[in-house]
Formats: C-alpha cells, sequence, structure tokens
C-alpha cells in the first residue's frame, strides 16, 4: 500500500489554522428557459495554504460554476442559493459572499487571481500587455509605475517569457501559449493568496502544454499560494494535483489525495473516468465507457445521481442521495457502497 | 499495388495576401484495406489539410492522391465512385449536422440521392439498419429528434452512420472524438472499431492526442506529422514505446497521463526552444532543427531529411537517427 505514495512527500491533512479557503454547503442556480438549473449543489472544501486542489469532471459538472462563484463573477441569471465562502488570510477571515463592492474588487485580484479557459478572449486586443500590467496595478491602488514595471519584467521571466517584448506587444502578436503564460504572470501581480485556473492549457498543443504545466509546478515551488485547478483532463490532475475533487451533477463525489484517489478510487464515477482514459506509457490497457449520457440539470434523477449510469445502483440507491462519508483518513466519497465499508474502516481505525 | 489510398509526394499550398504557405509539403503515405492509420500531430501541422486532400475535398497543389493506385483527380466519371467509396467525419458534430432536418432526413437524403434504396420503405428499413448498427437503439427513439435533441455522443454516432449509408470503404475521421465527454469517448472508439472488423471499412483516424491513437490504432501505424511533413511513420507499438524521430520521443515524453505516479517519474526531453516556427517562414533544413536536441551544424539546417527504411515497418526522416 505504501508503494503508491510519492517520492515528494505527500501533504498532511489540512488543520483550521492553515487553510485558506473553507466553502461550506454551496448551492448555486440557474434560472434557465426550460427551469432551475441546478450547478452546483451542496459543495463543501477547503483548501489549504500551499495545496493544489484539482477539480474533476465532465463538461456540466459544475466545475467551472464553481470557480466562478467563489469570487462572485456569476452571470445575472445565476442565483446563490446558500453556503458560505470563508477566506483566510494572515489569521483574518471573511465570508467572500458578505463581501461589499468596493472589499470584492480589493478581493478579486490581490487576495484570489482567475485565470480562464480562452486567453484570447481575457486579454484587451487594443492594449499593449505592459499597459493591461499597469492597468491591473492602478485599478488595485498600487501608484508605483515603476515598481509595477519591475514586477512585470520578473513575472513574464518567471513564466520564460522575452520580458521586454512582451510588455511591448499587442496579444495578436503573441502565440496562444504565449497570452496564457502573461494572463498567469499577471495573476501573480498582485502577490494573491489563491489562484483559479479554469481550463489552463485545454486549447494548447503538446509541447507548449507541457511548458505551462513545468512553468506553474515551478511557480508552486517558488511562491507560496494555493491553486483550485479546474479541468477536464484527468492527465493534468494526476500530474499537479495535491488532491483531486470528482464533481457530478453539481455536487462534489469524492475528494481525496491523488495517489489514493487514482489508485483507490472508491466513487463508481470516479472509477469510470479513471476506467476511460487510456495512458501512452505502456501496454495496451482494456477501457471501458460508463454507460449513458450526463444528467440533465433541470430533471436531475432522485437519489444518488450518478445511479442511471452505475453499474453498482441499488434500490436505496434510487431513493436516496447519499453524502460524503470518510473511506480512509483524508478520503471522502458519496456512494452507499462506501457507507457500508466505511464502518469497517473506522472500527479498524 | 495493394494499397487502397496512396499520397505520391503530396503537396498543398495555400495563398494567404501575396504569401504562400505550405500546408504539406512532399507527403508520400501508402494506406492498405482494412488497415488503421492514426496522423498524429500538432495544430497546424497539415493533418487535417492532408485528411481533406485524401477524402477528395481538397485537390493537391503537388503530387498525386491515388485511389487503388488511379489518381483520384484524372479519374473523370469515377470521381463520383470514389466519393462514395471515401467518407469523413468531422470533428465539430454540432456544426456537420443541419440543424433543421430530423435525423431521419439526413440518414436518408444520400440513401435516395445515390440510389441505394428502391423506394421509402426500403430507405425506412436502411435507416434503422444504420441506427442499429452506431448502437443508437431502438431506433424508433431517434428518427424524428433534431441535432439539438441529441447529446455530443449521439450527434457524432449520427454523423458514422450519415457516412456509413454509401457503404463507404475508407473512413477519414479528424478528431472525431475529441468534442465528446471522456465518459463516453471509449464507446464512439470501440464502435469504430467494430466497423472495421466487421464491414472491412479502413480508417484513416486523425488526432492531437497520442494516447487516443495508441488504443484506436494498436494494430495499425501511427504517421506522425510536424509543419506540413511525414517525419515518421511506424507500427503503433513500437512508436509508442520506441520512437525514433527527436519530435516523436519529445511528444511523447511531454504528454501528461492518467497515473500521478508515471506522469510526475517520466524522462522528458529537453528542447532547445519553445516557439514553434511559422509556416510562412520555415527554417531551412529540416523544420525541427531549431528546437532538435539531436541538431547538427551544417547538415539538419541546410538538407531536408527524406523518410529512411528502418527496417520493420519503421520509416524516419532524421539525418541523425538515421546515420
Amino acid at each position: 500500500m505504501s508503494s503508491f505514495f510519492p517520492p515528494e512527500n505527500p501533504k498532511p491533512a489540512p488543520q483550521a489554522a492553515d487553510t485558506t479557503l473553507m466553502v461550506q454547503n454551496l448551492s448555486v442556480d440557474y434560472l434557465g428557459r426550460r427551469g432551475l438549473v441546478r450547478a452546483v449543489r451542496g459543495v463543501s472544501f477547503d483548501l489549504a495554504h500551499g495545496e493544489t486542489l484539482s477539480l474533476i469532471g465532465e463538461s456540466g459538472s459544475g466545475k467551472t460554476t464553481l470557480g466562478l462563484t467563489l469570487i462572485r463573477l456569476l452571470p445575472r441569471a445565476a442565483r446563490i442559493r446558500e453556503g458560505r465562502i470563508v477566506y483566510r488570510r494572515d489569521g483574518d477571515e471573511f465570508d467572500v459572499l458578505a463581501l461589499k463592492p468596493e472589499e470584492l474588487r480589493h478581493f478579486r485580484w490581490k487576495e484570489c487571481a482567475m485565470v480562464f479557459q480562452s486567453a484570447l478572449n481575457a486579454l484587451n486586443p487594443v492594449l499593449r500587455v505592459s499597459e493591461q500590467f499597469d492597468d491591473t496595478a492602478r485599478a488595485h491602488g498600487t501608484a508605483h509605475m515603476q515598481e509595477t514595471r519591475q514586477r512585470a519584467l520578473e513575472l513574464l521571466k518567471l513564466v520564460q517569457l522575452d520580458p521586454e517584448r512582451v510588455l511591448r506587444s499587442y496579444p495578436h502578436e503573441l502565440s496562444g501559449g504565449m497570452r496564457q503564460r502573461v494572463l498567469f504572470a499577471m495573476s501573480l501581480l498582485l502577490d494573491p493568496q489563491l489562484i483559479i485556473l479554469d481550463e489552463p492549457t485545454t486549447a494548447l498543443d503538446i509541447l507548449t502544454q507541457r511548458a505551462i504545466i513545468d512553468i506553474l509546478r515551478q511557480l508552486r515551488q517558488e511562491m507560496a499560494f494555493s491553486l483550485l485547478f479546474i479541468s477536464h483532463d484527468l492527465s493534468l490532475a494526476a500530474e499537479l494535483a495535491d488532491r483531486v475533487a470528482t464533481m457530478y451533477a453539481g455536487a462534489i463525489v469524492e475528494v481525496g489525495d491523488v495517489y489514493e484517489t487514482f489508485y483507490r478510487p472508491q466513487h463508481p464515477y470516479t472509477m469510470g473516468l479513471i476506467k476511460a482514459v487510456p495512458t501512452v506509457t505502456g501496454d495496451m490497457q482494456a477501457l471501458a465507457s460508463i454507460s449513458g449520457s450526463p444528467p440533465d440539470l433541470v430533471n436531475l434523477p432522485t437519489g444518488c445521481k450518478f445511479h442511471p449510469r452505475c453499474p453498482y445502483a441499488t434500490e436505496r440507491c434510487r431513493q436516496e442521495e447519499p453524502t460524503l462519508v470518510a473511506v480512509a483518513p483524508g478520503h471522502l466519497a458519496a456512494c452507499w457502497r462506501s457507507e457500508v465499508s466505511s464502518s469497517t474502516f473506522q472500527v479498524a481505525s | 499495388m495493394s494499397s487502397l489510398i496512396g499520397l505520391d509526394h503530396v503537396s498543398r499550398t495555400f495563398r494567404q495576401g501575396n504569401r504562400i504557405v505550405k500546408a504539406v509539403d512532399n507527403v508520400s503515405l501508402n494506406i492498405n484495406e482494412g488497415e488503421i492509420v492514426c496522423l498524429v500531430g500538432e495544430s497546424g501541422c497539415g493533418k487535417t489539410t492532408t485528411g481533406k486532400m485524401i477524402a477528395g475535398l481538397l485537390r493537391p497543389t503537388g503530387g498525386e492522391v491515388l485511389f487503388e493506385g488511379q489518381d483520384i483527380w484524372a479519374m473523370g466519371r469515377d470521381f463520383k465512385r470514389y466519393r462514395q467509396a471515401v467518407q469523413i467525419i468531422h470533428q465539430d458534430p454540432y456544426a456537420s449536422l443541419n440543424p433543421v432536418h430530423q435525423v431521419s432526413r439526413i440518414l436518408i437524403a444520400p440513401l435516395l440521392r445515390h440510389g441505394l434504396v428502391a423506394n421509402q420503405e426500403a430507405a425506412q428499413a436502411r435507416l434503422r439498419e444504420l441506427l442499429g448498427i452506431v448502437d443508437m437503439t431502438p431506433p424508433e427513439d431517434f428518427v424524428d429528434k433534431y441535432p439539438h435533441q441529441l447529446s455530443g455522443g449521439q450527434r457524432q454516432r449520427v454523423s458514422v452512420a450519415r457516412a456509413l449509408t454509401v457503404h463507404p470503404r475508407f473512413i477519414v475521421a479528424d478528431e472525431a472524438v475529441s468534442m465528446v465527454d471522456v465518459s463516453i469517448r471509449v464507446s464512439l472508439l470501440n464502435m469504430l472499431t467494430r466497423l472495421k472488423d466487421e464491414l472491412g471499412v479502413t480508417f484513416l483516424f486523425i488526432t492531437h492526442d497520442l494516447a487516443l491513437a495508441k488504443y484506436f490504432a494498436w494494430q495499425g501505424r501511427i504517421a506522425v506529422m510536424y509543419l506540413g511533413r511525414l517525419i515518421e511513420v511506424s507500427p503503433t507499438p513500437r512508436l509508442v514505446t520506441d520512437p525514433l524521430h527527436p519530435y516523436s520521443k519529445a511528444l511523447l515524453s511531454a504528454v501528461p497521463e492518467a497515473d500521478p505516479q508515471i506522469t510526475r517519474t517520466k524522462q522528458r526531453v529537453q528542447l532547445r526552444s519553445l516557439d514553434v516556427p511559422s509556416l510562412l517562414n520555415l527554417p531551412p533544413g529540416c523544420n525541427f532543427h531549431p528546437r532538435c536536441p539531436l541538431f547538427a551544424e551544417g547538415l539538419c539546417d541546410k538538407v531536408v531529411p527524406e523518410l529512411v527504411d528502418m527496417g520493420a515497418g519503421r520509416y524516419v526522416a532524421c539525418h541523425v537517427v538515421a546515420r
């Protein structure tokens, strides 16, 4: 069992004191034409200081909505039904959902920066990169242009770009990978404690993606920020995450250490995802799809939302929705099967 | 000539303003009946252009596309026969199906157009059969649906069924599963594999995803393209375990894997540069030389390497490796 564990030391479960973010029972709905879309349903998780948590799941699982809720960038049609997002820095703590507009502006970017899927759309096409750095700094009350400039140069070098050239460029003069790296640099400009990355490498080529992953790893070692990494791509989670949370139909159905999750997945959906993805290294593997299709968020199934696709579904699964329970230290799963085996785990420990 | 499809020194250039872009440069490749070949490479490497030329949708600006040894652009009347024998499945099932036509109309139109069924009744029967082949059962649930009422995976199945209407011998699948959710990708791939086994269809599978290429073409071959040129062709198991070309090596080593232990301990190939040269301004000699760790000055930057037979069905276009 211990042979699975990494050469790098596995992070201990987060303690309350070094927790950057605590999300408690968060639910978000959209008002759609067909009715209420339940995009995020009762999500709770903690993010420790300096930790990387990867949210995995297919399109429509609520990952992006969850990310947007954390910095309150939801579109108008969305409504936060309930929940708390507690953010901590240096002993202070506050609920992000209770912030006033001015406080929220400070929170965004200075405390928490988000980098979106499409770097092409995130940069202003008619401003040079240098002006966008200046704008960001000015908007957040950093008056020293000289300092900003210096910081921008350092950060661009850190993401392996030619700083002078890039600062002079307009976004269209940069490749997709370069733009994505500019955004990383910009997100770090005000030294935030929390960074949310939403599919940051999806549109990039393999070699560019590799460069970005390596840069992210290096940044994480050199700077102390927590990272919430949203991706449908399991391999990125395997590569970057300390912990992995699987989302299905708006809820977290499993969360645990990355090695635990990949080598001893407990939720049938996580198992299914892992079995559906081939690896390049090694022999031919038997792969299997998950039967059926992702759920209709307006008209969710009763009981466990995964039961129509689950090979282990029982009558109980059709009636009652399971909640997250511990199946191993720091490893939670929302599945009635785990509930049975977890009682043995609790006795054994 | 035993090959079904042949590319004989095929090139394709595009005009951009008054500049010329070489999208595909001197590519030769034979695909045998019943074989699966995967064309892999990064965006802009010319794999889609190559696929379109094979499907007869684009005319090469140099070289010949051969179907059973015959140049498809010199076929005259037989060209129609070729068009039916070769079908293409596009990447985006949201864009490739007419949004205002029901599934039944999408599938029956080509049957009637090519006179493949005698009457409406036969068309209805064939419609049901086709939906069965692509695992859309029972057919009654799907015939009256419009594309927007189907999931991405189901739409892609309709695209496959449409390609099958004309009894093709060869299918070009261009990133056919990359827009489909991970959990159902494998079932689509397995369905395509079954078509190969049961209907004897030959496949060219175009993808940027090496793991998918490995899974789908394990029995076949992988051809790697870089900036318009074919740089390595090998049987799939050899290519993924022991790639020859430094670019293939770099690609394979760079792919993140869905296994934390493997992905964090993989040996990486260090490139000399991260920048991909522009197609408008390609480097002289080997396209890969400015990034290549094996770069030999005076050779790689002067002479374009040809594909060299390395034995056991492996071909590589690299001066240093072939030496």
